[in-house]
């Protein structure tokens, strides 16, 4: 990061300012974010359950999150009667300052960082993982059995998770040798078969592991046990109102934001575009070539982030054994099976094994991307004729056909 | 007085006063919440020193693993006799007493003559991880200009005899032996249905 204060303020003074700015950047992305990503939300569930979602405020519903904004702020902010009030009003705090701190060591693109930390990576799993202390003291403080129960199962399951997660990111770490993001990104310049995602088959894999325990460890459906409508009324929010409520949301879309940056750095390239054999920075100058680059990292990262609401859309909440079975009898075998292939991978594989290993996962991963976009992008197959239904339900009689022959 | 040394004594503060409030505190949740602050002020304390490892390992260690299985233990023990606690004057005597000589003893060694010399940091960055893996294997020679991977370009270096990576990996398999030893003599009794 170029010291840009530094041309109009004395050292100490330019430190500051540079944290203040830093900080005001990031607060900026966690909100900006989390505002088109609560309208998304809502598209995405509108789509798959065939409706329209929200389209009243603003084009095409955009302003709904603001609209949601001053109802949340205008609501009573109240706490129950048995509550330790103290810890029921610092819980959102505790839980969007964990989202917040993992951003300090978030590269958005070459020397785009808050803070340059040597163990970055390690940095940004640690401060995640004690996001859960919010959600605990949350379904403590509460004094509801429902919000309790929340708050326990939180534990359980962010303290199972986080093991596998943090196994999953040493395997790319043994391909890069450092925990340094920035130098992680910039490692992987060039073209997209040079991203560790397409290293070797066991960073592929990683990749998906890591992934779904991060979806698991932000609390995200099908792992939202803490919440859990269907048993626990709110689970650990269910006593929350107001403004404290959208706080936890903030922290929620913040960590989503958090990890899929991180994924996007371990294994997608970074900030890189993968189409341009050039390190844009070094090409364009610091901004013109960072501009690219947080425009491509941000991307990446609400790519990650709908395939998170795709998830969360399509399949079922899992029960609380399920869970916990899926972490410790499934994904901590698996990721403890992936850490030593990349192992053995790095000492024993030959060259041309190697290099003929990287094309066909990548060329592999694009056919199979390109085969997907054509099958959406695809017209429906045409109607049959006037009233009657296409597809699984063809042949069946309708109102309109019901009397015809 | 300079940003670091401003910066340090403000958390330093933080953290001392978050560990009276574990102290003071009657209720044995909140107290968990202080040693949650006071967790993370040693963590920004390291950070602030440059420890970046260290801070890290310390807020993976004890606040994202260690204390949260505190406060899981004791939200579910929290009623009773449990649930406020307060010492008896002999317990204030016997733990003041002890703390003013630790705090003594430290202060005696920081500023007394035996003291380590101050050192100012070098420019440029800190060393990394790197020279920490590679003393692990025995290089004592890592330099902190290696580059940032720690692993030294193109130079041959001497190894030690002892490596310490082999003892350090014999102690944790042993924390994990007294793991599972713990799990095992605590799990819940149950007869093999007939």
């Amino acid at each position: 990061m170029p010291s840009f204060w530094s041309d109009f303020l004395q050292p100490p003074l330019s430190g500051i300012a540079f944290g203040v700015t830093a900080v005001a950047a990031i607060f900026g992305f966690i909100s900006g974010s989390a505002f088109f990503a609560i309208w998304a939300e809502r598209k995405v569930s509108a789509r798959m359950q065939d409706r329209l979602g929200p389209t009243r405020v603003g084009p095409f519903g955009l302003l709904q999150s603001l609209a949601d904004g001053i109802k949340l702020i205008s609501k009573e902010d109240h706490a129950p009667a048995g509550a330790d009030r103290l810890l029921f009003r610092l819980a959102p705090y505790l839980a969007f300052c964990a989202a917040f701190c993992g951003y300090i060591a978030l590269p958005f693109g070459a020397g785009l960082v808050a803070a340059e930390l040597s163990v970055g990576a390690f940095f940004m799993l640690a401060v995640l993982s004690s996001e859960v202390f919010g959600v605990v003291l949350a379904g403590y403080a509460s004094a509801n059995k429902w919000s309790l129960f929340g708050g326990v199962r939180e534990a359980a399951q962010v303290v199972s998770y986080e093991v596998p997660r943090a196994l999953c990111v040493v395997v790319p770490v043994c391909v890069t040798g450092t925990l340094n993001l920035t130098t992680i990104g910039t490692q992987q310049a060039g073209w997209f078969w040079g991203w560790n995602l397409f290293h070797d088959p066991f960073t592929f894999l990683a990749f998906f592991v890591f992934f779904v325990t991060a979806t698991a460890s932000c609390k995200r459906a099908p792992f939202d046990l803490a919440e859990a409508e269907s048993e626990l009324v709110a689970g650990f929010l269910t006593e929350y109102s107001g403004f404290r409520w959208s706080i936890f949301f903030l922290a929620e879309y913040g960590s989503m934001f958090a990890v899929s940056g991180l994924a996007a750095l371990l294994f997608l390239g970074g900030w890189h575009t993968g189409v341009l054999p050039f390190e844009p920075t070094a090409e364009w100058g610091f901004w013109l070539g960072n501009l690219l680059n947080l425009a491509v990292f941000a991307a990446k990262c609400w790519a990650l982030v709908l395939v998170m609401m795709w998830m969360r859309w399509s399949l079922p909440r899992l029960r609380i054994d399920q869970v916990m079975t899926t972490c410790l009898q499934y994904f901590l075998p698996i990721a403890c099976a992936l850490l030593v292939g990349v192992c053995l991978w790095q000492l024993l594989a030959p060259p041309a094994v190697t290099a003929a290993t990287r094309y066909v996962l990548a060329f592999g991963t694009l056919g199979a991307l390109l085969l997907l976009v054509a099958s959406v992008l695809r017209p429906p197959a045409a109607a049959g004729p006037a009233g009657h239904l296409p597809g699984a339900w063809a042949g069946r009689a309708t109102p309109l056909t019901a009397g015809r022959k | 007085m300079s940003l670091a040394v401003a910066l340090f004594a403000v958390v330093a503060l933080a953290t001392g006063a978050s560990a009276l409030g574990v102290v003071l505190s009657r209720n044995i949740v909140r107290a968990a919440v202080w040693l949650l602050f006071t967790l993370i002020g040693v963590a920004l304390n390291y950070l602030l020193l440059g420890a970046e490892f260290v801070g890290a390992a310390q807020l993976i260690v004890y606040v994202g693993g260690t204390l949260v299985l505190v406060v899981f233990g004791v939200m579910l023990t929290a009623q009773g006799p449990l649930r406020s606690l307060a010492a008896r004057p002999a317990e204030w005597a016997v733990g003041g007493v002890r703390a003013a000589a630790l705090f003594g003893l430290l202060a005696a060694l920081a500023l007394g003559p035996h003291a380590p010399p101050a050192v100012t940091p070098p420019d440029g960055p800190l060393p990394g991880v790197g020279p920490l893996g590679l003393a692990f294997l025995g290089f004592p020679d890592a330099s902190p200009a290696a580059n940032v991977t720690g692993v030294p370009d193109g130079k041959v270096f001497p190894r030690t005899p002892v490596a310490y990576l082999l003892p350090f990996e014999v102690v944790s398999v042993h924390l994990l032996v007294v793991l599972i030893g713990a799990a095992y003599l605590a799990r819940a009794k149950r007869r093999a249905k007939a």
